[in-house]
């Protein structure tokens, strides 16, 4: 059954001096539970403010953001987000950023003070099945940046959210350290079976780990195109570099070139 | 910390401060300075040790009103400081007051102050108060205008309230500001206090040096200044060490 719908969506950035930009246009979408979708698109095409309107953080000029057929009003509180950068806050601990939204989102949030011991613990088995179980008392800054992103999904994670959004967050990291991420990420989702909306230019990022991808074109963003990626879960870095994988890499590629070239 | 650190860290600072001293007595022996005119050190401190029951006495005083005044500006700096970071309009509104505020000399508010409360103890303490607010509220205002908003959407995507954005993000990163301006503040506060009590006042250090001076006793005004003077250094050190206790995170090789 479809959990997240987008119907007819619009978005119309004003700026002050009331020039008006149009990030998307007509943006129709359909995600069923547990699905992992992926949106590709070249850089400044919409993405993160479709991201930012399912999470409630923007709200759409036309159209409806719908969750189980309910339009979405404000700030979403089943809604997990990492971001590009990896956002920790440089004050607390790896075990204390994980922690954050569970001193924010309701029901965790009453019971924090009683539940301190559970949770900390919940954050720190989320830690270790990422890898980073001794790291847990290290400050950001002592952290690489992909250890970082590493703590940034399990804070987007901690408060069992049915929808995680991640904005390009693998983008600022080294390719091998991206593809191990890929793997981190494929695992928690497939114990969690969450929604997960990834955003990326990366095609190849988006086919292996994605249910279905989505292509967008450039500004204003709209959805041009969209593929089934029926690869067996779960799926391993050498899947990525069959003959399947590679003809629906070139397919979705010449998409994105093609209506590069039409605009 | 090894030895060196300790030596870089305590050593240097004492050998610096020896080392003037040094230079000074040396200086004064030197070109035959008589001591009305500029004491050496070992005249100052014989003169600290002749009067250290009147100036222990005094010191207190003026310990007293700066910490009173002090504590003053630490509470009303920080809750204004929060609120014009917090708000772009208020920061607009009240900046250009503030800052006029500022650039009157102090001395110049004390007579007033004294046709208000009478000489004594609350002018200082009013004194050391406004002298030492301004850098808080400007700092704590900054600390708070630029909190990255990377940091807001995290929360903001929680759906944190203003109050939880500020408990979780505002305050934590203010701290750092807040407590580079009580470093300042500190010593302001002191200059104020003993500004009030040298124009205005018949107890505290600054008083005792007005009337040693009235009474050519130069080594004891320099006696007096040198209180003045190391106060400040201990108060500065506290404030620092409870900086990097509290604030840690932003001052990374310390750690």
């Amino acid at each position: 059954m479809s959990y997240l719908e987008l119907r007819n969506v619009d978005l119309v950035y004003r700026s002050r001096d009331k020039k008006a930009t149009e990030a998307l246009k007509d943006i129709n979408l359909i995600v069923e539970s547990g699905q992992f979708v992926a949106i590709v698109g070249p850089s400044g095409c919409g993405k993160t403010t479709l991201l930012k309107l399912v999470a409630g953080l923007l709200r759409p000029t036309c159209g409806n953001v719908l969750i189980k057929n309910e339009p979405v009003r404000g700030p979403l509180k089943i809604v997990g987000m990492a971001f590009q950068n990896p956002t920790l806050l440089p004050w607390r601990t790896a075990l204390e950023n994980v922690l954050l939204p569970l001193e924010i989102v309701e029901p965790f949030r009453s019971c924090y003070r009683k539940d301190k011991v559970t949770y900390r613990h919940k954050a720190l088995d989320l830690l270790a099945s990422v890898g980073l179980k001794e790291f847990a008392n290290y400050y950001p800054w002592q952290l690489s940046g992909g250890m970082q992103q590493r703590v940034s999904l399990c804070r987007a994670l901690i408060h069992e959210p049915a929808i995680l959004l991640l904005d390009e967050p693998f983008g600022a990291l080294d390719a091998f350290t991206r593809e191990e991420l890929w793997l981190v990420l494929q695992e928690l989702w497939w114990r969690r079976k969450c929604i997960v909306i990834l955003v990326t230019h990366d095609i190849r990022e988006a086919i292996f780990l994605a249910d279905r991808v989505y292509v967008m074109s450039k500004r204003p963003g709209r959805i041009i195109g969209q593929w089934n990626v029926d690869f067996p879960r779960l799926r391993k870095l050498e899947d990525s570099f069959s003959q399947e994988f590679s003809d629906l890499l070139q397919h979705v590629r010449r998409q994105i070139i093609g209506a590069k070239e039409a605009s | 910390m090894t030895w060196k650190e300790r030596f870089q860290s305590y050593g240097l600072p004492a050998l610096a401060i020896v080392g003037l001293f040094l230079l000074w007595e040396g200086i004064v022996v030197l070109f035959k300075i008589p001591s009305f005119v500029l004491p050496a050190p070992s005249v100052v401190v014989k003169a600290l040790w002749r009067w250290r029951s009147a100036i222990w006495e005094h010191s207190v005083q003026t310990l007293m009103t700066t910490l009173i005044g002090f504590g003053v500006a630490t509470g009303f700096g920080l809750i204004l400081g929060w609120l014009i970071g917090l708000s772009p309009i208020l920061y607009k509104m009240i900046y250009p007051i503030l800052v006029g505020f500022n650039s009157i000399p102090k001395v110049a508010i004390v007579p007033v102050l004294v046709i208000w409360f009478g000489i004594g103890t609350v002018p200082a303490i009013l004194t050391a108060f406004l002298i030492s607010f301004f850098p808080i509220v400007v700092n704590v205002a900054t600390g708070m205008a630029t909190v990255e908003p990377e940091l807001q959407d995290v929360l903001r995507s929680l759906g944190a309230g203003r109050l939880q954005m500020f408990l979780k993000i505002g305050l934590p990163r203010t701290l750092p500001f807040f407590f580079a301006s009580l470093k300042v503040a500190i010593t302001l506060a002191f200059v104020g206090a003993v500004i009030s009590e040298t124009v205005a006042s018949n107890r505290g250090v600054g008083y005792l040096m007005i009337a040693a001076s009235a009474r050519f006793d130069v080594p004891l005004v320099f006696a007096g200044l040198l209180v003045i003077a190391g106060l400040g250094i201990i108060l500065y050190v506290i404030f620092s060490a409870l900086e990097r206790k509290l604030t840690s995170w932003a001052y990374r090789q310390y750690i």
